[in-house]
């Protein structure tokens, strides 16, 4: 479904994103991890047609971004980093906006997913309310709602549990559990156990390269009986 | 393509009067624009000429510091808040995010514009206006602030400052609206060649709209904006994408 070729990115003498590829097929959810500045966001802003790869290409649904950036985008949904929103708008009318932006043009289409998205990511209480209003884990909800809102088969989400509190964090998790089942997922996260919970496919990235693509078996199967973090520091030393 | 257009102005415009911004700026805008006609800069009553030439005369001015106050958060806004990135990985074009947002801009500007109507029915009132002079210098003014908001639109697509935005489009708008300024044009033509003088003046907003003031609408004019405004929102295109 979301397929990744080579891609690079530079930003002035740094390559941000060094040569990564990777596929993710319907039903997969892969865990995208790597310390800080490692090259995670600026991966799925290249997946998602908000940046422009120096090299390499970035497919979904065997469609190349490059090509025809609108017709990814129409299959991807996607949550940013730190959910941004419109703050002056509520709850209703931003998710009324994307809907509309999404081609749910009849009032009565836009509100059975806008109706749709609030009900997944229970947002009912607050629907009234102006972004700006809301705590940071309702913020987050909007975020997740507004990519859900199209059904997308394919979800990159950049640090979705991000600033939760635990009971809201497994919440997301079950979430996403749930929609996997017929969905391409990429997860970003800095929080080990999230991908021992909920991803079946690991990818530790550390100066822009790949350094493991395993399962998170796999992953605790190269020192049994370690932390994860004490694996995840041994790969990403370098980036030290 | 243009179907995309739609929803992201009806966000755009509706945004305008979600916060207190836009109330202050239309009481503004017309509190200064009326006060300056009858003010005795203006003399609005001492010419004693049913007209609104007296009311219009001050435009370009206002608009150098109005339409910047607009056009700054045009896309400042969005790139310090990251809204940029949501709405770039929505199904539309970066032409289609260009479009909507300065078409929703023009048309709160032209709003504020048209409110000034009571000016229009007082001088109606008073004696009897050439109402075809009134309409043309209504539509140069549109036009006028629409060449003003491409500017700032592509200023503002430069920082994810809105200061820096604001500040660079008054100094942009400023240089167009002085080169049509008699003592500047004299003052080229005393080491260039007339017809150059001649052709800087004409990037001049004041140049153009002092035709439509006379209630002369030329087509050259109207192409002056109309291309402006393409001009600067290709490049604010350019600007987003690089």
């Amino acid at each position: 479904m979301i397929e990744v070729r080579g891609l690079v990115k530079a930003y002035g003498a740094k390559r941000a994103v060094d040569g990564v590829s990777f596929k993710v097929r319907r039903g997969d959810i892969l865990g995208f991890l790597g310390p800080n500045g490692a090259g995670k966001s600026t991966t799925m802003k290249m997946i998602t047609g908000f940046l422009r790869p120096d090299a390499g290409a970035a497919l979904v649904d065997n469609i190349d971004v490059a090509a025809d950036p609108v017709a990814v985008k129409r299959r991807l949904g996607y949550l940013p980093e730190s959910s941004p929103a419109y703050p002056e708008m509520t709850v209703e009318e931003f998710l009324g906006f994307v809907a509309e932006v999404r081609g749910f043009r009849s009032a009565a289409a836009r509100r059975t997913q806008v109706d749709r998205a609030v009900g997944l990511t229970h947002l009912g209480a607050v629907r009234r309310q102006s972004i700006e209003t809301l705590s940071k884990g309702y913020k987050q909800r909007v975020g997740f709602a507004q990519a859900l809102l199209h059904d997308p088969p394919a979800l990159v989400l950049d640090e979705p549990t991000d600033g939760l509190d635990p009971n809201q964090k497994n919440e997301v998790r079950g979430l996403i559990q749930k929609m996997a089942v017929e969905k391409a997922v990429i997860l970003s996260t800095h929080i080990l156990e999230e991908v021992e919970a909920i991803c079946n496919r690991v990818i530790i990235i550390s100066r822009g390269r790949i350094v493991a693509d395993e399962t998170p078996a796999q992953l605790q199967a190269r020192q049994p009986g370690a932390r994860l973090d004490a694996i995840f520091h041994t790969l990403t030393q370098s980036d030290q | 393509m243009s179907s995309q257009v739609g929803p992201l102005f009806k966000r755009e415009f509706l945004g305008y009067f979600r916060s207190p911004v836009a109330y202050v700026f239309l009481v503004v805008f017309l509190v200064f624009s009326v006060a300056l006609a009858f003010s005795r800069f203006g003399g609005f009553f001492q010419s004693d000429i049913a007209g609104l030439d007296t009311y219009f005369v001050f435009y370009p001015w206002l608009f150098l510091f109005l339409v910047p106050a607009v056009g700054m958060r045009l896309w400042s806004e969005e790139k310090r808040s990251g809204t940029v990135e949501l709405l770039f990985t929505l199904p539309i074009t970066t032409l289609e995010g260009v479009l909507g947002k300065f078409l929703a801009g023009w048309a709160f500007l032209t709003l504020a514009i048209l409110l000034s109507f009571p000016m229009a029915i007082t001088i109606g009132y008073l004696g009897s206006p050439d109402w075809g002079v009134v309409a043309a210098t209504y539509a140069g003014a549109i036009l006028m602030a629409g060449g003003y908001l491409g500017v700032c639109s592509l200023t503002s697509a430069l920082t994810k400052n809105q200061v820096i935005s604001f500040v660079i489009s008054v100094l942009v708008c400023a240089a167009l609206l002085f080169l049509g300024l008699s003592s500047f044009t004299n003052f080229l033509e005393g080491f260039l060649p007339v017809p150059v003088a001649d052709a800087v003046s004409n990037f001049s907003f004041m140049t153009h709209f002092d035709a439509f003031r006379k209630g002369i609408v030329d087509l050259k004019d109207v192409v002056f904006f109309l291309s402006l405004i393409g001009f600067t929102l290709f490049l604010n295109v350019v600007a987003l994408e690089g």
